[in-house]
């Protein structure tokens, strides 16, 4: 299943609604990097409340969309990591590197609207 | 006393004498339940009288001092009388439940394991000087009757310490559960502002169980930073280093900012001496300094106002 995209104002919301094959998961990058052109979007959020699964694959890949968007001017947070997942991937040893995360939709909104709070973190 | 002179009166008699002095070195179940059975009637008889000495020992050698005259009496009449149907019935369970419940209630009042094991001791030695002048005049009887009495008594002896000492190690698991469930708060000190004082030594175990609690605690107060503080942490160690680096990777995957405080100069200079990567953390002096480093974050201006102008 295709991730979907959606639009908030300038911004995109990349909603994960089950959890994603490595496929899946290439494909919601090119999804994400040609319509961040197509709608000239401020900044792109990307959902992932309902994986309880973060692998190495997944981090790499969201740490290398983040990335690309940026090239394109536009900043990417990560939003929704549940607890659980976010001490599996620190045991694991995996970092986001320097994307940005929030702990929802609206946190991750207000991270974007407020590029003050931003440079803080 | 015919009973009691019985075998010896037949080994003298018995034309068949030949058969006998196998017996006391290989006596059968029998012979030491018939002896259990006549020292249980014998303790029977003497209740009140061996349990009164017992508690006047017991009182004598300063044992149970956190007890007055009048429980050392009740506790000692059970006891004894536990202790006579262990002898009977050749089974423990139920003394080991009776000690189990006896020491529920005496550890919280401060009895030392010393003076259990002392007490059943001297209710031992009690008990084993009366036989001593029960059968003062035979002394062949006597060694049978504390062959029989010895093994169960030490028995008995060795159930009732096995219980306390159980008791208390489960009393003693108990606490350092609740200690460690009670020794990481995470406070609410402003709107999306928490603090996380660690005090104590950090384990493995324990570093786990702060961060899942940290990691709650964030999502549900939707925090956007903490301020750990670890005045309180004694040391500090490579792993225990990379535990507090792991806590804070794990904080940031949720959205929240981290800022610890409080690092004494000798944690500070380990870290630095083991090489522990620490700059992605934001470090502030003490609790005061990390707070006010929060509130600038979260645009929290704190003012003064003059408490005799307004």
């Amino acid at each position: 299943m295709r991730v979907p995209i959606l639009k908030q104002g300038s911004y995109l919301i990349a909603s994960v609604q089950s959890s994603l094959s490595d496929e899946e998961l290439i494909q919601l990058s090119d999804d994400l990097i040609d319509k961040v052109s197509d709608v000239r979007s401020k900044g792109v959020i990307i959902d992932v409340t309902v994986l309880d699964v973060m692998d190495s694959f997944a981090t790499r890949v969201l740490r290398d969309i983040a990335q690309m968007i940026k090239l394109k001017g536009a900043p990417t947070v990560v939003v929704g990591i549940q607890p659980e997942v976010a001490l599996a991937m620190v045991s694991l040893g995996l970092t986001l590197g320097s994307l940005k995360t929030a702990l929802d939709l609206e946190e991750g909104l207000s991270l974007l609207k407020n590029p003050l709070s931003e440079d803080n973190d | 006393m015919s009973k009691k002179n019985k075998p010896r009166d037949n080994k003298n008699i018995n034309p068949e004498e030949s058969k006998y002095p196998q017996i006391p070195s290989q006596p059968t179940d029998d012979t030491t339940a018939s002896l259990l059975r006549e020292l249980v009637a014998h303790l029977r008889q003497k209740r009140s009288e061996l349990r009164e000495e017992w508690a006047l020992r017991i009182q004598e050698a300063e044992l149970l001092t956190a007890m007055n005259k009048e429980e050392i009496l009740a506790e000692a009449t059970s006891v004894y009388d536990n202790y006579v149907e262990a002898l009977e019935t050749g089974t423990y369970a139920a003394l080991q439940a009776y000690s189990r419940n006896l020491s529920e209630r005496i550890i919280p009042r401060g009895v030392e394991t010393h003076e259990v094991v002392g007490i059943v001791l001297l209710l031992r030695d009690v008990l084993a000087r009366s036989l001593f002048s029960k059968y003062r005049d035979d002394f062949s009887k006597l060694n049978r009757i504390l062959d029989a009495y010895e093994p169960a008594a030490n028995r008995i002896a060795n159930t009732v310490a096995v219980g306390f000492v159980q008791e208390r190690e489960r009393v003693i698991r108990e606490q350092q559960e609740a200690i460690r469930e009670l020794s990481t708060p995470v406070l609410q000190v402003r709107e999306r502002l928490l603090i996380l004082p660690i005090i104590g030594i950090i384990d493995p175990k324990r570093a786990q169980q702060v961060t899942e609690q940290l990691l709650q605690a964030i999502r549900r107060n939707r925090a956007k930073v903490v301020v750990i503080d670890i005045t309180g942490v004694p040391s500090m160690d490579e792993k225990v280093a990379n535990n507090l680096v792991q806590t804070v990777d794990a904080a940031r995957l949720l959205g929240a900012s981290v800022i610890v405080t409080g690092l004494s100069s000798e944690i500070a200079q380990t870290l630095v001496v083991i090489g522990v990567e620490l700059s992605k953390i934001v470090t502030v002096g003490d609790l005061q300094g990390g707070i006010e480093e929060a509130e600038r974050e979260l645009g929290y201006r704190v003012e003064y106002v003059d408490p005799s102008k307004s």
